[in-house]
């Protein structure tokens, strides 16, 4: 089993989120960046799967230098070796054909990704790359198991759930349970240390610019009904808010 | 030029994130001076697509063909893709399906493409789009420079205003591409007559604080006499006490209704992730510093136990 995990670098989930050089930038200052949480779950049942199966896991970033730490803690989770593609992945579309170009090459029999990255949430670049490859996409997959050729899957549906299969090679969008979280042991640490990172530098167009970001307006005091008055909640919603 | 708008059918009729789409896609249509035209893939009526034109739609292509009953992004990607030769702009609502039928249209006609979007594009200089980022933290005004665009909307992004407008409604060719038939839906396992969460307007949802799955009568009360859907905390999926798909946050569901009603949870900075685009956000929570409160509009220190059965007989009574 071949399989290639996308991951991203991403502000941690209780990170404040602010911005520099008249809100153009990021503010990274203080932030603490983590691997995205639905990443993670990819990666985990890559772990497993290489348990049970034998093969190779890749982890691929789209991503500038400060995204090595992220990708050795992946080292150490379990992945072989690891690509960078050396840029600001700000357009879904060309971190697509970044990962495109990855896979051309190799003959992944899975791509796992997260559903959506939390920087984004676009929920499209699983989508993207199954189309440049002309393969099947599948989001969000809640259960993944390999028999032979073909992977048995449980996908969330809005409202549900449905039982699938496919032949590989897929590309998925992973969320739990899917796998249970890994923590890197002290000898994955240790041995992550030596394992490759390979930077290789984008090729392609960026189809997007971000001109400014925005945060959201602070939302205004709270009104507060006490307990004994609790009914006249409904009548607020009614006449005040108009929400009902 | 021509601005399409790929709509969801559940059972027949149009889902109500494609009213919005298609609502969004008109207004689009006006802007850069051109007609929407409405894409329906499967069981439908002609008088329920002629209806869309309430909702702004110019013309409606129908592939009537129950082969296309069942969801596959590849199919749809194909038909939406070739549907329209001038087409410049490509429409869809916030889901999995259009998520990923989008995703592949982009691929198929080389398009920029952003999702996420929350207001009407700005076309007087390029075509601009303000689109919500870091779980609703943020948000980032991105400029599409391809001259096929596609965007996805957030709910909420356009207020429609119906008119009586019919629309007209034009046979689509189905094409399948055996190479397009690989995923194959073995079983569906789904919730029924419930209101939809990721559609509903009005929300009640519970943490922790509700002790255990026993006790959601009292949630499901008020959902019922307000017509709203229920939802949860991740803890609680997390513990089985509701099914997954009920769960919102970070890394749940990111629902944005009219009005969100949490009952017994903290308001952990990952659950707001989630919640934080509803318009009005009432807190239920017994300790008067639950953070919750920071980010509500109405508050209630109380029990719930005590306070959600008096809310739903105000309702019913
Ligand atoms: C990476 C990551 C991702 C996460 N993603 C999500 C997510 O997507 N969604 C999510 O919800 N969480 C998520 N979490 C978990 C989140 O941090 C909180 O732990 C969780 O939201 C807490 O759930 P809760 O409010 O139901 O429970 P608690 O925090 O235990 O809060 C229960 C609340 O109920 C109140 N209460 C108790 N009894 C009563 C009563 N009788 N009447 C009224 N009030 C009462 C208490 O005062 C308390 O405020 C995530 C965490 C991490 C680390
Ligand atoms: N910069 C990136 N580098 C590698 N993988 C990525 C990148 N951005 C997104 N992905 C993958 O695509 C998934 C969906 O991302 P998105 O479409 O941004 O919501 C993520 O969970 C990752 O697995």
């Amino acid at each position: 089993m071949k399989i290639l995990v996308c991951i991203t670098n991403v502000p941690d989930t209780t990170a404040k989120i602010a911005f520099t050089d008249g809100d153009t930038q990021l503010n990274k200052a203080g932030i603490t960046y983590i691997t995205g949480p639905y990443d993670d779950y990819a990666l985990s049942r890559a772990v497993e799967l290489k348990e049970q199966l034998g093969g190779t896991i890749t982890v691929l970033n789209v991503g500038l230098s400060d995204s090595d730490p992220v990708i050795r803690k992946c080292l150490a989770i379990g992945a072989d070796d690891a690509i960078r593609i050396n840029v600001e992945p700000t357009d879904s579309f060309f971190v697509a054909e970044q990962i495109a170009q990855v896979a051309k090459q190799e003959n992944y029999d899975l791509i796992l990704m997260g559903r959506e990255s939390i920087d984004f949430n676009s929920g499209i670049v699983h989508g993207l790359v199954g189309e440049l490859l002309g393969i099947p996409s599948i989001s969000p997959v809640m259960k993944l198991e390999i028999e032979g050729t073909v992977a048995k899957m449980t996908r969330e549906i809005e409202g549900g759930k449905e039982d699938i299969e496919a032949h590989l090679p897929l590309v998925l969008g992973c969320q739990e349970p899917i796998a249970e979280w890994k923590i890197a042991g002290m000898r994955g640490i240790m041995s992550a240390r030596t394992k490759p990172i390979k930077v290789l530098e984008p090729t392609g167009q960026v189809t997007t610019t971000t001109e400014l970001y925005t945060l959201p307006a602070p939302k205004g005091a709270v009104k507060m009904i006490a307990a004994e008055e609790a009914e006249s909640l409904i009548d607020l919603l009614r006449n005040e808010a108009k929400v009902i | 030029m021509s601005v399409i708008i790929f709509a969801e059918l559940a059972d027949g009729a149009i889902k109500k994130s494609s009213l919005e789409a298609i609502f969004y896609g008109a207004s689009v249509a006006q802007l850069i001076h051109t007609e929407a035209t409405v894409i329906a893939l499967g069981s439908s009526t002609e008088d329920e697509l002629a209806k869309l034109g309430n909702w702004g739609a110019h013309k409606v292509l129908w592939a009537n063909d129950t082969a296309l009953n069942e969801n596959n992004a590849q199919v749809y990607a194909n038909l939406v893709a070739n549907a329209a030769a001038d087409a410049t702009v490509f429409i869809f609502a916030k889901s999995s399906l259009s998520d990923a039928v989008s995703a592949r249209v982009a691929a198929k006609l080389k398009a920029g493409i952003v999702t996420n979007v929350t207001d009407l594009p700005e076309v007087t200089s390029g075509f601009k789009v303000k689109r919500s980022i870091y779980t609703g933290k943020a948000f980032a005004t991105v400029a599409l420079n391809t001259s096929v665009k596609v965007i996805g909307i957030k709910k909420n992004a356009v207020q429609p205003v119906l008119s009586n407008a019919t629309a007209t409604v034009e046979p689509l060719a189905t094409v399948l591409e055996e190479k397009d038939l690989g995923v194959k839906v073995i079983a569906t396992h789904k919730a029924s007559g419930t209101v939809s969460l990721p559609e509903a307007d009005l929300v009640v949802s519970a943490g922790r604080g509700l002790k255990g799955p026993e006790n959601w009568g009292i949630v499901e009360d008020l959902a019922k006499a307000l017509g709203a859907a229920t939802a949860c905390s991740k803890p609680v999926s997390d513990a089985d006490w509701r099914p997954h798909h009920e769960h919102v946050g970070q890394t749940g569901l990111k629902v944005a209704p009219n009005l969100y009603i949490a009952c017994g949870i903290s308001g952990a900075i990952q659950h707001l992730a989630g919640v934080n685009s509803s318009k009005v956000i009432v807190v239920i929570n017994k300790d008067p510093e639950a953070p919750f409160f920071k980010s509500a509009d109405y508050g209630i220190v109380g029990d719930v136990f005590d306070i959600l059965p008096r809310l739903t007989k105000v309702l019913t009574d």
